[in-house]
């Protein structure tokens, strides 16, 4: 036996494919590795340089003047959290819903046809065109910048994420499930809510919390709509401080604090991120549907 | 056929009384025609079986008397199925209470993701408003009466996927029986099960038509000749030879029915 082995690899056309896989397999791990050094090299900076800024007063004191001392985040991570939160809590129901008649109805008509591709061209819309749109028909309407508006900004950018998901996750439920629901007499809807939407609802949950991830980082629409603010508010209907703009405009500043203020507040933003997508990727492996 | 029909619990009649009656039956996947004028009886308390190689509709006649092709469009019936004084195949027929009344079970054990107890409470609770108490006799009676009763009683709250196959089947069978229908149609229910939930089942089987009325489908011809009490055999869409189950397995009145049953094709 080991001898018929040992004359395998003497033949020409089985070194040939052992190469090929060879030099395959090389050049994804070396694709994979460049990716990882990319992801680990800027994980490493931001740690390096925001490991720094992170004490107890970036939570207890707002954004100061330049060369004040004893700054923190405090007015910007609020006014992340009310509109991050306010969009969520738009985006959810909307998206689910829009996702749930996708499934139901959207196999051969035309308005879900159009929905979907409409779905489809949002999701990867530049986030500065939502911006300028939320600008040019609410804040010149208005004449004034907002929470409100950059919530608003921010539920356009999240809702065609749950919307892609819920109907991804809806579709992929078992015709046999949905069958021994309906031969029990169940109306049509109460198969798609008690059932169908019951069978997903982890893969639905990471939806939203992907969308939630998306939104946190997103800075070019809040620059048209929330603007910023320099002092502490929780008044949505006036400038709201928030640390994706904060981040922008104290890293181009020339003043140190403001400097490592901005990279804190970075760490921050990519650590919320990562613990979003690592919540939604350990909640999605424990439950799919078979 | 009116909700008022579907309403009333039928006379009782003699043991051979029919409560399907299927006449003239075409059906069509979209150009396609895969049953040819069926016309047979399903009587009542008996087990119906339908056999015959793959492909030949078997499946599909089934799933015509509970209008689950409905869900799919581009499938449709032609002609005539009595039950219950009408022909189901009329456009005004309420296909959700007509389902509550024929019940279906699938080849594949499909629990719904919820507890066992919701599981069988699920199909009782959309057309009964039964007490908390009155729901906990109807699960029980209903997993009794499906030999699943001991094995479930202590995780009535765990998850119905938490069971193993044989028994996820027969929780299955037990969400059909829940509801009291009067018909029990059962898709090839042990092909996806071993030997010995496979026996347990057919146990069921001839415990539940004391009560209901069966028609099972199944590819295995030895379960048709075990369990049931009339057979009808078919082949590319067409009924062959419909009669009691022995004058069929020992005396087949047609030459392609001996044929199949002796293994000389299919």
């Amino acid at each position: 036996m080991a001898t018929e082995m040992n004359t395998a690899t003497k033949n020409p056309v089985y070194r040939r494919r052992l190469l090929a896989h060879r030099i395959g397999i090389t050049m994804s791990v070396c694709a994979m590795g460049i990716g990882l050094a990319f992801l680990a090299w800027i994980l490493f900076t931001l740690l390096y340089n925001g490991l720094g800024g992170l004490s107890a007063t970036l939570f207890t004191a707002d954004t100061p003047a330049p060369g004040t001392p004893g700054g923190g985040l405090r007015n910007a991570i609020l006014g992340s959290v009310m509109m991050v939160g306010l969009s969520t809590l738009i985006s959810t129901p909307v998206g689910i819903l829009a996702g749930i008649y996708l499934a139901e109805y959207g196999e051969n008509n035309k308005f879900a046809q159009v929905t979907r591709f409409v779905t489809d061209i949002m999701l990867s819309a530049p986030s500065i065109v939502i911006g300028l749109f939320v600008y040019a028909i609410y804040v010149a309407k208005v004449q004034h910048f907002s929470g409100y508006a950059g919530t608003i900004a921010l539920s356009l950018i999240a809702i065609p994420v749950v919307v892609r998901t819920t109907d991804n996750m809806l579709r992929l439920v078992p015709a046999s499930l949905l069958e021994a629901a309906y031969a029990l007499g169940a109306p049509h809807w109460k198969v798609a809510l008690t059932v169908r939407l019951r069978a997903v609802k982890a893969g639905v949950v990471t939806g939203v919390l992907l969308a939630v991830a998306r939104v946190t980082g997103e800075t070019a629409p809040l620059l048209f709509t929330a603007l910023n603010n320099q002092f502490y508010s929780h008044d949505m209907n006036a400038p709201l401080a928030n640390l994706p703009v904060v981040i922008y405009t104290y890293a181009m500043s020339p003043y140190d604090d403001w400097r490592s203020l901005a990279w804190a507040g970075a760490l921050l933003v990519t650590t919320t991120v990562l613990l979003l997508n690592i919540l939604s990727r350990t909640l999605f492996s424990q439950k799919t549907p078979n | 056929m009116n909700q008022a029909m579907l309403n009333t619990t039928p006379t009782p009649a003699a043991a051979k009384a029919k409560t399907i009656e299927i006449e003239g039956l075409n059906f069509f996947y979209g150009k396609t025609q895969s049953l040819k004028n069926v016309s047979l009886d399903i009587h009542a308390k008996q087990v119906t079986a339908f056999i015959g190689p793959s492909g030949c509709g078997k499946s599909t006649l089934l799933r015509t008397l509970n209008r689950m092709y409905d869900l799919y469009p581009g499938q449709r019936a032609e002609g005539k199925i009595m039950y219950r004084g009408g022909n189901i195949l009329d456009a005004g027929v309420d296909v959700n209470m007509l389902r509550a009344k024929v019940g279906m079970v699938f080849q594949k054990p499909t629990p719904f993701p919820m507890s066992i107890y919701d599981n069988i409470a699920f199909g009782v609770r959309l057309y009964e408003n039964l007490s908390k108490g009155e729901m906990d006799e109807r699960v029980e009676w209903a997993l009794k009466k499906a030999a699943l009763w001991e094995e479930a009683k202590d995780k009535l709250s765990k998850s119905g996927l938490s069971l193993s196959g044989g028994q996820q089947q027969r929780l299955c069978i037990a969400r059909g029986v829940a509801v009291k229908p009067d018909v029990l149609l059962l898709d090839e229910p042990t092909s996806a099960l071993d030997p010995i939930s496979t026996a347990k089942i057919e146990e069921l089987i001839s415990e539940l038509k004391q009560d209901y009325t069966i028609t099972i489908v199944t590819h295995n011809m030895q379960q048709a000749a075990r369990c049931s009490d009339y057979t009808a055999y078919m082949y590319l869409g067409e009924l062959v030879e419909f009669g009691e189950t022995d004058q069929i397995f020992m005396n087949p009145a047609r030459k392609e029915t001996q044929d199949y049953i002796t293994g000389r094709f299919g």
